[in-house]
């Protein structure tokens, strides 16, 4: 079991490994159920609330190679993706970097197109495109629409071999062929490593930070260019702001780590099983044992233990004290967490951290395992280190399940990460915090800023209450009498 | 000839959840795959539905091979008990009308739940969802309205139509500053969309003494429709009215549709006038007393909005136009109408209206135009990069809308004049004048 950076497609996480939508239960019965069949059981739901698909998080992660080009074979409804690349460009501006090559353009995939197929528009629209703005590779986007009617991508992509001097590949992010739309960040990986990472001719000291922004908001990347500098490595931020350039030469990087395992497991994994580029397996940097594993595995790749030693003994003698001083105030608050599967991990065990009490931990969806058959780190460490029992559902980002256990929960704080899902918590009084960005809790700096903006967010509840009192949920009595898993299948 | 839409500014029919959305506690029920609600909710944020509250069949691979309406009939069901809300509306996406469920004889099997409940065929690639705003609207004609006992009209009621929510964020603004124009001259407005109007309002729409559509195109299908079905007759006025010229043109004109006696309306209108100019004086050197305040202008938006910005700029602030870019697929049969009102200028001015949805060759387009130096821009968020290498004045106007926040603004009426130029010069102002 292991990632093909050859194949034609990587195939949906359901598919890959197992992952799944829906469950209700304890931290202890997954513990149980790991260890005896290997997974929880998929239950599907009789009644759904739209959640998300791949195309999103695969394109608008595409979306961020700054000299491609992504070509959305698809209706114009889903190419409102295209939207996000203003926002781009304030990302990538912000460190200087052009997008001018940059595009996005759609098919404008019409009725007729479904009857009598559009390969031959396509192929048109890619070259012009190239004509347009001379991008380094280019990206057809495939759609439910080009899947279900059977457009032959992979056909177009061999003619226009001869024609054009880049490399034009598919990411195929089908929006119905999975629920999971993290399968779309594997879509477009796959797409980057088969297209775009060449193999590697040297080592450099270069590390590969998989994320979602490069660590842009507060200057968080200087956080991490110090950490690296500490064992004289630098980071390479994929793929926020990056360049075809840049990627073409991931594959000689010392290592690879990552914020979010859930988002870069396969592209860490990827990397390493084409060309050996060790992927960090630790913990994610939230939190005090989160960073401190991660900083450690990271030191011992490049045989310099002692020297992140004595950073972290530095970092702790000037940030330990104050984190415990908040740490003493939300010690016994009670907590409600819903984010994608790593992340969450990862933030409850910061809230513990905190001598907080997770109530519930919901899972937007639930890997047991990644590409390589590792468990993930964070769910393990929970699993084994957790002080008190956790009850935990995957949720598919099924809002009227989590606002019926918010209801019945009432915890101190709730802590989300999707847009549209801390607001709700606020509308019963629950106050929501949305850890938006991923180095919200990075290092010893940004737990100490997490916990006092938990503890800030628990003692001004103005915002939070005064919504309370003006709205009111959409969800009928009834429900909110109900089991929150009562529409799972049994 | 190459299909490419560069840079969409417009999404496609299944955008039209965004129209149920804003009639309060009316609920869309998506039967499509799991991410076309995130992709086409646009600017409708959270309210008391938000795109991850909206049921949804979440169609996956065994959908498409086995058909999907077995999963539509359960979302329905329990739809009716999870949901409180007072109208439900399906609404199919491309996956499911390519597969052939058929929507109409599933939702006609809930002909007796206790909650009305209607179906639209939204499917991506038949329409943008301007057409499928029409859609919906003339769904809640023909499904909904017309299965209400006849009532009385209502002397003075008049339903407003025009901005579409909430691909426009400026929807609601609108709506609201229409709503005053309306009220002020002793007519009472009534419109279906936004906060705490609903399905009062919506029943209230046969009962009106005449339609007001402010817009070139969008509903004009549907007030015909309503004449149709409910006798009641309509005013078409293309121009979403901006500024003081404008604004007191269109109180005019509804005055004289609905009847009412000119003289009182005249001195609404000069109460307006002389505050809106008391403003305009007191800021003239803002305006006028700077180095890079763009002369020439192009808007590339939406016929509404473009016209809208266009009528304001020309006749209300003096400004000349360059080309109109608009850039909302407009169905051809409205085209020739729409440019004419491009050509009815104050001095006999005139615009070229160019219907043009691939940004690329509007970006080439304003790059080759001449502007009598960098151009003033009123566009989507596209077009902030074109004109800031243009060394030009940008003002956000348009969908896809970033980087601005609009909470319940709007750009129409006496007030929204002066809010034009507030965010305008707000903009010329960050260069060194």
């Amino acid at each position: 079991m292991a990632v093909d950076i050859k194949s034609k497609v990587c195939g949906s996480r359901e598919s890959r490994v197992g992952s799944i939508t829906g469950y209700s239960g304890t931290l202890s019965d997954i513990k149980q159920q790991l260890s005896c069949s290997g997974c929880p059981g998929e239950k599907k739901r009789c009644f759904s609330q739209a959640a998300a698909c791949a195309s999103g998080c695969a394109l608008g992660q595409a979306s961020e190679i700054n000299d491609i080009a992504i070509v959305h074979h698809a209706p114009a409804g889903c190419a409102t993706i295209a939207g996000i690349k203003p926002d781009f460009d304030l990302l990538a501006g912000a460190i200087g970097r052009s997008r001018d090559h940059f595009g996005y353009v759609c098919t404008d995939m019409t009725e007729a197109d479904t009857v009598f197929g559009s390969t031959e528009n396509l192929r048109e629209v890619i070259l012009e495109t190239y004509r347009r703005y001379k991008p380094k590779a280019i990206f057809i986007g495939a759609s439910c629409v080009s899947g279900v009617i059977g457009e032959d991508l992979e056909g177009v992509i061999e003619e226009l071999k001869e024609e054009l001097p880049i490399p034009v590949g598919a990411i195929h992010c089908e929006g119905f062929k999975s629920q999971i739309w993290a399968s779309g960040f594997d879509a477009t990986y796959h797409a980057v490593l088969k297209y775009i990472v060449k193999p590697p001719k040297k080592k450099t000291n270069k590390v590969n930070v998989i994320g979602f922004t490069a660590g842009m908001a507060w200057n968080t990347r200087a956080d991490i260019v110090r950490l690296l500098g500490v064992l004289d490595l630098e980071p390479t931020f994929l793929l926020a702001a990056s360049n075809v350039e840049e990627l073409e030469h991931i594959s000689e990087a010392t290592a690879s780590i990552t914020t979010c395992s859930t988002l870069s497991s396969y592209m860490g994994i990827g990397l390493e099983t084409a060309y050996g580029v060790p992927f960090i397996r630790s913990l994610q940097p939230h939190g005090i044992t989160g960073f401190e594993d991660l900083a450690r595995q990271l030191a011992k790749v490049v045989g310099k233990e002692e020297k992140m030693e004595e950073y972290i003994r530095q970092e702790r003698a000037i940030y330990i004290p104050q984190i415990e001083t908040i740490a003493a105030q939300l010690k016994g608050k009670r907590a409600m967490i819903a984010m994608g599967p790593n992340l969450g991990a990862n933030i409850a065990r910061v809230l513990q951290e905190f001598g907080m009490v997770v109530e519930h931990l919901s899972a937007w969806h639930f890997d047991r395992q990644y590409d390589d058959g590792t468990r993930p780190k964070a769910l393990q460490y929970l699993i084994d280190n957790s002080p008190t029992e956790i009850n935990y559902s995957v949720n598919h980002l099924q809002n009227f399940e989590f606002m019926n256990i918010l209801n019945r929960v009432k915890p101190d704080i709730f802590v989300s990460r999707h847009p549209d899902s801390a607001i709700w918590s606020m509308k019963i009084g629950v106050p929501g915090y949305c850890v938006y960005d991923e180095y919200n809790v990075f290092g010893y700096k940004g737990t100490l800023r997490f916990g006092k903006t938990l503890l800030d967010l628990i003692t001004n509840r103005s915002f939070t209450e005064n919504l309370a009192k003006h709205v009111r949920l959409p969800y009928t009595d009834w429900w909110l009498k109900q089991q929150p898993d009562a529409f799972l299948e049994k | 000839m190459t299909k490419i839409l560069d840079e969409p500014r417009y999404a496609c029919a299944l955008g039209a959840a965004q129209t149920v959305q804003a009639i309060y506690r009316a609920v869309p029920i998506f039967h499509s795959g799991p991410g076309c609600a995130g992709r086409v909710s646009g600017n409708s944020g959270t309210g008391y539905l938000s795109t991850n509250t909206f049921p949804c069949s979440n169609i996956g691979e065994a959908e498409v091979v086995f058909g999907g309406e077995g999963k539509l009939r359960e979302v329905i069901a329990n739809s009716l008990k999870v949901i409180d809300g007072d109208l439900f509306v399906v609404l199919s996406g491309c996956t499911t009308e390519i597969v052939g469920d058929d929507i109409v004889q599933v939702v006609g099997e809930f002909e007796d739940a206790s909650k009305p409940i209607l179906h639209v065929n939204t499917p991506g690639f038949k329409g943008t969802n301007y057409e499928g705003h029409e859609w919906v609207v003339d769904a809640l004609i023909k499904q909904y309205l017309s299965t209400l006992p006849k009532g009385e009209k209502i002397k003075g009621l008049v339903n407003i139509w025009g901005p579409v929510p909430s691909h426009d964020p400026y929807w609601i603004g609108d709506f609201r500053e229409l709503e005053n124009l309306v009220r002020e001259i002793g007519l009472t407005p009534n419109i279906i969309f936004g906060e705490h109007r609903g399905i009062e309002n919506l029943n209230n729409v046969p009962l009106a003494e005449f339609n007001l559509l402010v817009s070139p195109w969008v509903g004009l299908q549907n007030v015909q429709l309503l004449e149709e079905k409910f006798g009641t007759p309509f005013l078409h006025y293309p121009t979403l009215p901006s500024g003081a010229h404008e604004s007191s043109e269109f109180l005019r004109a509804v005055a004289q549709f609905a009847g009412l006696p000119p003289e009182p309306v005249e001195q609404i209108i000069a109460r307006h006038e002389e505050e809106y100019y008391y403003h305009i004086e007191r800021n003239v050197s803002v305006f006028f007393e700077n180095r890079t305040a763009s002369k020439m202008f192009s808007t590339v938006s939406t016929a509404h909005r473009a016209l809208s910005v266009a009528k304001f700029l020309v006749n209300d602030f003096g400004l000349m136009p360059n080309k109109q870019y608009i850039t909302e697929n407009v169905p051809e049969k409205h085209k020739a109408r729409i440019a004419q009102y491009f050509k009815e200028f104050n001095y006999n001015i005139q615009a070229e209206a160019v219907f043009e949805t691939d940004g690329y060759k509007i970006h080439e387009q304003i790059k080759q135009e001449y502007y009598a130096g960098p151009p003033l821009i009123a566009g989507s968020i596209f077009e902030k990069k074109i004109t800031k290498e243009l060394d030009g004045n940008f003002i956000c106007i348009s969908s896809p809308f970033s980087q601005k926040v609009v909470l319940h603004s709007s750009y129409v009426g006496y007030h929204g004049g002066l809010k034009f130029l507030e965010d305008l010069y707000t903009g010329v102002y960050q260069t060194y004048n």
